[in-house]
């Protein structure tokens, strides 16, 4: 039944798309229409997080049910370069929102090693906003994050590797922490990992609380017990990371899906999705629709396709959807318009002057207030940055002041020209990327709803009015 | 250069010396981290880089921000200090680079070849405009009543980058001051986040005490648990601060900086010869700050140096006076005064009169001293502080490495010395061969942490003996190393078994290697700006002199010096000098000098520097330059001196030693192998083994005269001896 219903909502969706890719193409946006294909629609049995709503066993039987764990000592002795080839090969792109080729960003630790050991670093601190997928493939699916640690490492020439694991995830860590003793004691972590001859450690750190802690080199810092700030690049942490040595730092998904890329083929993974935006992906849709939930999908699928399939759609139906956030809160909106086109990948969201970031959509419908919303999202970078450098620590506050006031309409109508300025000022001059992601909210809410803005001050009586 | 190459007999203790062009001092001194670029790099040692279109070679590895500095362009700064780790946290310094999709901060983006940088376009404009836009909008508007103003960098700047007018009509942030004790005053409202001073702090002065608390909009610096900074060289904060957020607070409000007429002058508060400026306003010396030296300090100066100016103002001598019959001193006339002292002077044998040389003289007021005495027959002079000191081989008590040579030292062995009192800047840089060198430090001596890490190897003459007759494991430790260094403190030359203790040091250092073809790291760490010229000038007890005891001395003439007085009591006192201090009190006739920064004077650092201070005020009230005094004074006694100027006088001093003919240059001199001490048999001194090795300096701030008066020294005293680290 459930598979009739599935394959109905497909067909339904494939008309929908064909509609809505018309128009996309007509405007020049990068989309595959030689390929002729529509994505989304994933397959069971393409689905790498097969426990993801903790239906099953989340530890090493469990596990290993799934597939974990299996072979990974053949993988292993294919060699770092086999690895790392196929990852290449397999199109997959950094998780934790910047999209970075990942097989690329393993090939830049050293192959030989001067001396000083390599570290690989998992990124766990997920507190982007809306996001919610890698707590779900910790908690859920802990053995696929370690062995993927371990497989990743492997292509990095790593002795160990250090999850950082924000604070706030309790359960999860102690989730992880159980996955890694059962690992552990099963051989497939430690010395001689998997029986393969490579010694490999894990080790779970606790974050305290700041969301700049997710920035990769702040991360470091933090981890090495100093305040969590920003580094400057160069150099790079491939180069200098963790303790002085050859670090990578890497987002949970991204780790967590290697070992089933190498046991399915790289070909495998990137028949998904549209060329340069490959495979599979965990999206987590909250707001305003009436299913929030988090899901993997194929790349490339309609945003409007992702909502409508998953999450039972907008809060009373889709004309009642407003805008929204398609990845995570340090991305700009986009409004119902672009919505209806646009597809969920690094290129079609970036055309439409947003970006997929960790694919945490925010669906926000007609009842929102949208420049308190933004407002909000001002607060929390001013709350966030680490006052390190000038634009990031003077700017964040000033936006949220100005913002705070343009929710009220208490401005004036040049002021938001100004505020626009403000974000120009900050976006690009920062030593991170916390200085952008507060800049881009406001961007694009000044973009899509200026007349909102103008509207409500507008509304405010003038100083003459109130004078007379 | 003229000067003679022999010396007369004349004078006793003329050291030897010998210009080898392989001797320590004709090494060049290490380059500062980061190196700056040099002026003809090798071709393979540099890149290419366009700075706005011109192409220029720069050395590899360089920041842009020192790419565009050698190509004279100005590129605007705040959190950047070429001493200090780089932070890139201002922003101020962006510049473009092309292919690169934002603009860069210049002060951490290394060069690559073919770079091609612009500072001029308005991209660059833009972003530091913007970034200006930023740091005033919660800095106040408070420049009239900031002591910073004049002489701020984010003033200046805000000139070129900023607006003349803000379009910030938010609350700005108010911050709360910090307490950080009687040196610095904080107006933290005023910072702008740019952690010159907590990495001042925690990397050249090596104190934890500072660091950013908060983040964001609410980032503060302090010390999160209110406390006194524990630093020596706390003062330096104060020039680093870009912005009024720390000042100076016994300079607070009492002058603007445009009002001060600036003289370059000598610090003689330690013996390392700082290079100061002294500011002065009237007739009123307003502060002291640095020079850049950078073979002496750098540009850090001590706290001492930095604040113990208003003793200048307190207790001091402004009129001659002569004691009356009731034992009282009574004011007086210079003539009275000299005809005083003449009177006296005439009707003492020579063989009773005696001339001690304070620590703080300088040498033009020494050398017509000793000629005045001379020229009555008298040999007995001696210099305060290290009287008993031979003065016949100057490698025997200068710093012979020289201050920049503890860098290349690969074990450093401190006897009797913690230079963290004697010489904080010095230990600045000890502290960096320790840190960033890896230099071991051992020390025989007082146990104090030197903000770096130090072996003890116990604290009394007797450990010294084991070390030196080899049965110590650090022996070997020295004895393997290139190039091994002793600092040995002022306090082992006091010492009662001084010259056996000397000799025991030369001994250790003969079997350790630690004077080699090019490398001599036997150094003697004076504690005073005057001690150095009164040995070169032989300021020392003649042969015949050498035998007479303090007690059948019946005329004593200290030239500022506070000590050795009291060893001929009842004798006749003249005091010459600046301050009413001890010396003074048992004075009869008070002849009253000029303090260093009243006159023109030549001061010997440790390393045997000479160098020459400016004056920046008149001598107060009817006090004269000291040198002219003795002259005035030779002349009443009926044994005038030759020379009426003080170039003549200068020039007189370049023929005693040509430390002298070559101001701001160390000469180097010859190393005789102990021979100084080789005569010294068990008789004559024997080690006093049980007696411990101490510092010279017991509290920092209080050492001399001018410091013992100062209020703000006493302040400093109170507040370390209640939180005393």
């Amino acid at each position: 039944m459930a598979a009739i219903m599935r394959a109905l909502e497909r067909a339904s969706g494939l008309r929908g798309l064909r509609a809505s890719i018309a128009p996309i193409a007509s405007r020049g946006m990068a989309v595959d229409v030689a390929a002729d294909r529509v994505h989304g629609g994933l397959k069971d049995e393409d689905r790498i997080f097969t426990n993801l709503y903790g239906k099953h066993d989340p530890f090493l039987k469990g596990a290993m049910k799934r597939g974990d764990w299996y072979n990974t000592k053949d993988l292993m002795l294919m060699g770092p370069d086999w690895i790392v080839n196929e990852i290449k090969a397999s199109g997959l792109r950094g998780r934790g929102g910047a999209g970075f080729p990942s097989g690329l960003k393993w090939s830049f630790m050293p192959k030989v090693s001067d001396g000083r050991p390599s570290y690989l670093v998992i990124n766990a601190d997920e507190s982007e906003p809306g996001t919610c997928k890698d707590r779900e493939i910790m908690r859920h699916d802990p053995h696929k994050l370690l062995e993927g640690c371990l497989i990743a490492g492997t292509a990095m020439r790593a002795r160990a590797c250090y999850i950082y694991i924000r604070g706030e995830y309790v359960n999860e860590r102690l989730n992880l922490e159980r996955a890694r003793d059962e690992a552990y004691a099963a051989g497939y972590l430690g010395k001689n990992a998997c029986g393969s001859g490579i010694d490999f450690d894990i080790n779970i750190h606790y974050g305290a609380g700041a969301y700049i802690c997710g920035e990769e080199t702040a991360l470091i810092e933090s981890l090495e017990g100093k305040q969590g700030k920003p580094r400057l690049k160069p150099p790079f942490p491939a180069g200098v990371g963790l303790y002085g040595c050859p670090t990578t730092v890497t987002n949970v998904e991204t780790v967590a899906v290697a070992p089933t890329i190498l046991r399915r083929g790289a070909e495998w993974f990137s028949s998904f999705g549209r060329k340069n935006n490959a495979g599979t992906k965990l999206f987590c849709i909250s707001g305003h629709v009436n299913k929030p939930c988090t899901v993997e999908e194929e790349m490339s699928i309609p945003l409007k396709e992702l909502i409508e399939k998953h999450c039972g759609g907008v809060r009373g139906g889709w004309d009642n959807l407003l805008a929204i956030i398609p990845g995570g809160s340090s991305v700009p909106l986009i409004p119902k318009k672009i919505c209806e086109e646009v597809l969920m990948d690094f290129d079609s969201l970036k055309s439409a002057q947003s970006g997929l970031g960790t694919a945490a959509v925010i669906v926000m419908d007609k009842s929102t207030d949208v420049v308190d919303a933004i407002a909000r999202l001002s607060y929390f970078y001013k709350h966030e940055s680490c006052g390190q450098c000038t634009p990031c620590r003077e700017g964040t506050g000033w936006l949220y002041n100005v913002m705070e006031r343009m929710k009220k309409g208490d401005a004036r109508l040049e002021e938001i020209d100004m505020l626009q300025e403000l974000t120009k000022q900050i976006e690009g001059h920062t030593i991170c990327a916390l200085g952008d992601a507060a800049a881009w909210p406001v961007q694009g809410l000044i973009r899509h709803f200026r007349p909102e803005l103008e509207a409500r001050i507008n509304a405010q009586p003038s100083a003459e009015q109130i004078a007379a | 250069m003229t000067h003679p190459a022999a010396h007369t007999s004349a004078a006793p203790g003329i050291s030897r010396h010998v210009a080898s062009t392989s001797s320590p001092a004709a090494r060049p001194p290490p380059p500062p981290p980061p190196p700056p670029p040099p002026r003809r790099a090798r071709r393979a040692d540099t890149v290419p880089v366009f700075v706005d279109g011109e192409e220029i070679a720069v050395p590899k590895g360089v920041t842009v921000l020192q790419a565009c500095e050698q190509a004279g362009v100005d590129v605007p700064r705040f959190c950047y200090h070429q001493r200090l780790s780089i932070a890139g946290n201002c922003r101020m310094c962006l510049v473009e680079v092309e292919k690169s999709p934002k603009p860069v901060a210049s002060c951490a983006m290394p060069v690559m070849p073919n770079m091609n940088i612009k500072t001029t376009t308005p991209l660059v404009k833009k972003a530091r405009e913007g970034v200006m836009e930023f740091l005033l909008i919660n800095h106040p508007l408070d420049c009239p009543i900031c002591d910073q103003g004049g002489e701020c960098e984010l003033q200046d700047q805000s000139l070129v980058y900023g607006s003349d007018r803000s379009r910030f009509t938010e609350y700005k942030r108010a911050v709360e001051d910090k307490e950080l004790g009687p040196l610095v005053k904080t107006v933290m409202s005023r910072c702008i986040h740019c952690t010159r001073c907590v990495r001042f702090a925690t990397e050249v002065a090596g104190v934890q005490d500072l660091g950013v608390t908060g983040r964001g909009g609410m980032a503060e610096i302090g010390t999160y648990v209110s406390k006194l900074l524990s630093s020596e060289l706390s003062g330096n904060v104060i020039d680093l601060c870009p912005v009024g957020a720390l000042t100076s607070k016994p300079f607070a409000f009492t002058a603007r900086s445009w009002e001060l007429r600036q003289t370059e002058s000598v610090d003689v508060t330690d013996g390392l010869g700082s290079n100061i400026r002294v500011d002065a306003r009237g007739t009123e010396v307003m502060r002291v700050v640095p020079r850049l030296h950078e073979g002496v300090n750098e540009e850090w100066i001590s706290d001492k140096a930095r604040f113990s100016y208003d003793g200048l103002k307190r207790q001091r001598l402004d009129s001659p006076m002569v004691k009356d019959a009731s034992g009282k001193l009574r004011q007086a006339t210079w003539e009275q005064a000299l005809d005083a002292v003449a009177a006296k002077m005439r009707s003492t044998p020579p063989e009773q009169m005696k001339a001690i040389a304070g620590k703080l003289a300088d040498a033009e007021s020494i050398v017509a001293l000793k000629d005045m005495f001379n020229r009555v027959g008298c040999g007995n002079t001696r210099a305060e502080s290290v009287e008993g000191v031979s003065a016949d081989s100057r490698s025997s008590y200068l710093f012979n490495s020289n201050i920049v040579g503890v860098e290349d030292a690969d074990v450093i062995l401190l006897i009797g010395s913690d230079p963290r009192s004697e010489a904080p800047v010095l230990n600045a840089r000890l502290r960096r061969a320790n840190v960033a060198g890896g230099t071991r430090v051992a020390s025989v001596g007082p146990t104090r942490d030197l903000t770096y890490p130090v072996e003890s190897l116990g604290d009394s003459a007797r450990d010294l003996e084991t070390l030196a007759s080899g049965s110590h494991p650090f022996f070997e430790t020295m004895k393997a190393a290139e190039r091994p260094l002793i600092i040995v403190g002022a306090s082992a030359l006091r010492r009662a078994d001084k010259d056996a203790v000397m000799k025991a040091i030369h001994a250790l250092a003969d079997a350790t290697g630690v004077v080699a073809d090019d490398w001599n790291g036997f150094n003697v760490l004076h504690d005073a700006g005057g001690v150095v010229a009164a040995l070169d000038l032989g300021f020392v007890p003649s042969t015949s002199a050498a035998g007479v005891s303090d007690a059948d001395v019946s005329f004593v003439y200290s030239l500022g010096a506070e000590a050795g007085i009291e060893k001929s009591p009842g004798a006749f006192v003249v005091y010459q000098g600046h301050h009413g201090d001890v010396g003074a009190a048992s004075a009869d006739v008070i002849l009253p000098g000029a303090a260093y920064t009243e006159k023109a004077g030549t001061y010997v650092n440790t390393e045997g520097r000479a160098q020459r201070a400016m004056p920046a005020v008149a001598p107060l009230g009817s006090a004269q330059e000291d040198w002219k005094i003795i002259r005035a004074l030779s002349e009443t006694v009926g044994a005038a001196l030759p020379y009426d100027t003080i170039g003549d006088v200068r020039r007189r001093m370049e023929e005693i030693s040509p430390t002298f003919a070559r101001v701001d240059d160390v000469q180097p001199s010859m190393w005789l192998n102990g021979a100084t001490y080789a005569h010294i048999g068990a008789k004559e001194s024997k080690i006093d083994a049980s007696e411990a090795f101490g510092t010279s300096v017991t509290n920092f701030y209080m050492t001399d005269a001018i410091s013992r008066a100062s209020a703000t020294m006493a302040k400093c005293t109170k507040a370390h001896a209640a939180g005393a680290p």
